[in-house]
């Protein structure tokens, strides 16, 4: 889990608005964006040990940048993401076609329902949780869970500001799970109680997780997160973890951060 | 009577995500009702769960709007097959998998359209006109072959009940039977209906027909004055009866006995055994128990009181008859549908003092109809509640009592 699919930022822009995050008018800083993202990208390689895969970004496709979105890798399978808007679907070809390329076998289902990949897919290794509701269609679970023989836990995601569930839950490989309860409604808060014992569940606090603290990428012991999350990071230290706080503020002004710049690949 | 409903499939980690329990809840909420008609569990983690469920609602649109809430969390709606026909082979034979009826409203699904099933009534057949797109129960007997009869389950959806909005004994439709049961809240309960129907049936109303199938111990024990009294006071508009009612009801008027006994002073009279015999001859002789009522020769009584009140009598005969009476019908197949026929329009049920006429009664009853069995033996009222006639209340006392205390419920000054 320490080899990671990013698509470099050069045509990162808000060019439209699909989430509560986006403002066209909120201009994106291109350069402290570059600049941004060579930093994640810098924490992840150097110190975290990721091995980074890179793919040709495409102008016209601002949200290309948001690798989560690519789809799910599992070994040498990868489903390729059907996004709910159009304005994001346009993605999906060349997605596809970086799995092709790197020598993945893409796997396709009979019936298609919206699914956003990573950014909604995610858990530990003996389960994962789907996130659906906002972006991605509960029934894909059931399609995936069946492909890959894994139980997956559908959630509902109540709050459109949490619009993908890698902006509100992030399972760490220690078992515990980082989260903002409020992100899902009663059903989905207590499944994630009975799953996860007490002392393993991390609550992110409001404020933190309006900055994405969740939207965190963890390998190996190492996390990386956006800045300003002082809760979350001091939560990690007491599991033992290694915190590097990035500053991602021009990927907030596109409703991301960290972790939806990146796509585990194994 | 029937709601709108609609089955769906659930599938994937249901359990442990809470979404079946969310689905179920946001059902009942948003006011309609489930029956969970399958579950699969996963045997393993990985393993998915599915659930069929059929989901209820008064009406359609609320069953559309609780559809369109649950289909967000995985909720498949199950698309029907219309129903499989086969001809029947053969006169009075139906196809080997024929579907054999409940006595609850029932539909079939012919060219994607749920249509009613007419006539529903608990263990017959059901035979479908493809032209006309319409559907009726048929008893084995009655099939023709070549008759378009419906095979197996799919395609073929039966309703629960809907609870009747008075909040009487009827309200829980089950059949309770105890000799310890209180009965006058029962019978308060029974004359309330029995008042409304008559108002209903007088203002020409839907199913607002009394029927009653009555024993000849309601002779016997002393209830015969009762009975033709309702009657008389427009009570009941069928009578289910068999040659010995009828025939102890005139030997009451001729003779004032019944099998032989003095009514009124309660031992027997010399030669009185043969009275019924007696009673029945004349009958005979006259032609029909019409002719000898409108000739004044039989004055009073049950019997009397329906042809001049305009009762549908159906008398079915049995193998130990004396006579029969003329009127009886000894085929019991001809009686059965001369009974099925009368069926039509009951808003209640009256089964009184005959195992064999309650049984047979209830057998022809579709399950909406409330139904009422009053018989001295617990066994009668059980019987008919295993034979399936789960909406009948079981009343164990005697005949009697309880056409006395319903007649005085329904104003009979005694």
């Amino acid at each position: 889990m320490n080899r990671l699919l990013v698509c470099p930022p050069d045509y990162f822009a808000i060019e439209y608005e699909i989430n509560p995050w986006m403002r066209r008018a909120n201009i994106v800083d291109h350069d402290r964006a570059i600049a941004q993202w060579h930093g994640l990208m810098e924490v992840l390689e150097q110190k975290m040990g990721a091995k980074l895969e890179r793919m040709r970004p495409v102008p016209g496709l601002p949200d290309l940048v948001f690798t989560a979105n690519a789809g799910v890798v599992v070994e040498r399978q990868a489903v390729v993401s059907r996004f709910r808007y159009p304005e994001r679907q346009r993605e999906e070809a060349h997605f596809e076609q970086w799995f092709r390329s790197a020598g993945y076998e893409v796997v396709t289902f009979d019936q298609e329902f919206f699914f956003e990949g990573a950014g909604d897919l995610l858990g530990f290794p003996g389960y994962w949780f789907g996130g659906y509701r906002q972006r991605s269609e509960v029934r894909a679970f059931s399609l995936l869970s069946e492909h890959f023989a894994r139980e997956i836990l559908p959630l509902e995601l109540v709050d459109g500001r949490f619009y993908h569930l890698d902006t509100c839950l992030c399972p760490l490989s220690g078992g515990e799970l980082l989260y903002y309860p409020p992100a899902f409604d009663s059903y989905g808060q207590n499944a994630v109680m009975e799953r996860v014992d007490k002392d393993r569940r991390l609550v992110v606090p409001e404020s933190e997780a309006l900055k994405f603290a969740c939207n965190a990428v963890c390998v190996g012991t190492h996390v990386a997160l956006p800045e300003a999350c002082p809760v979350t990071m001091h939560m990690l230290q007491e599991r033992g973890y290694q915190v590097h706080p990035v500053p991602l503020d021009e990927f907030m002004k596109s409703g991301g951060s960290a972790k939806c710049l990146t796509l585990a690949l194994d | 009577m029937t709601q709108a409903q609609e089955t769906i499939v659930l599938r994937g980690h249901i359990i442990d995500s809470l979404i079946l329990a969310k689905v179920l809840d946001l059902i009942l909420m948003m006011g309609g009702s489930f029956d969970l008609e399958q579950v699969e569990i996963g045997r393993t983690r990985e393993d998915q769960s599915h659930a069929r469920i059929v989901v209820r609602a008064q009406t359609p649109a609320t069953l559309n709007h609780i559809l369109h809430a649950i289909q967000p969390h995985g909720a498949v709606v199950e698309r029907d097959s219309d129903c499989a026909v086969q001809p029947a082979p053969a006169d009075g034979v139906f196809p080997d998998e024929f579907y054999s009826t409940t006595h609850l409203p029932t539909e079939v699904r012919l060219n994607e359209t749920w249509v009613d099933v007419e006539g529903v009534e608990m263990d017959l057949g059901i035979a479908v006109n493809m032209q006309h797109r319409t559907a009726r129960t048929v008893p084995m007997a009655d099939v023709r072959k070549g008759d378009l009869i419906v095979t197996g389950q799919a395609g073929v959806r039966v309703m629960p009940l809907q609870r009747p909005r008075e909040r009487d004994v009827f309200a829980f439709m089950e059949s309770k039977v105890s000799a310890e049961r209180p009965h006058g809240h029962v019978i308060a309960d029974i004359a309330r209906r029995m008042r409304l129907l008559r108002d209903q049936h007088r203002a020409g109303g839907a199913r607002s027909k009394v029927l009653l199938a009555g024993g000849p111990a309601i002779i016997h024990a002393g209830g015969r004055d009762a009975l033709t009294w309702l009657i008389e006071e427009g009570f009941i508009q069928v009578l289910f009866c068999g040659n010995a009612l009828a025939a102890h009801d005139m030997e009451a008027d001729l003779y004032g006995t019944s099998l032989g006994y003095a009514l009124t002073v309660g031992h027997a009279v010399p030669h009185g055994h043969a009275h019924h015999l007696r009673t029945i001859n004349r009958i005979r002789a006259i032609g029909s128990i019409r002719t000898a009522v409108e000739s004044g020769v039989i004055k009073s009584g049950i019997m009397a009181t329906c042809i001049r009140a305009g009762v549908h009598v159906v008398m079915a005969g049995t193998i130990r008859d004396d006579g029969p009476l003329p009127g009886v019908i000894t085929d019991s197949m001809q009686a059965q549908a001369a009974m099925r026929e009368a069926i039509p329009g009951a808003g209640l049920a009256l089964l009184v003092a005959s195992t064999l006429h309650a049984v047979a009664t209830g057998n022809l009853l579709p399950a909406a109809v409330p139904t009422v069995c009053v018989d001295i033996n617990a066994s009668v009222p059980t019987k008919l509640a295993d034979r399936g006639s789960f909406q009948a209340v079981g009343l164990v006392m005697d005949a009697a009592s309880f056409l006395g205390e319903l007649s005085r419920h329904l104003g009979r000054d005694v």
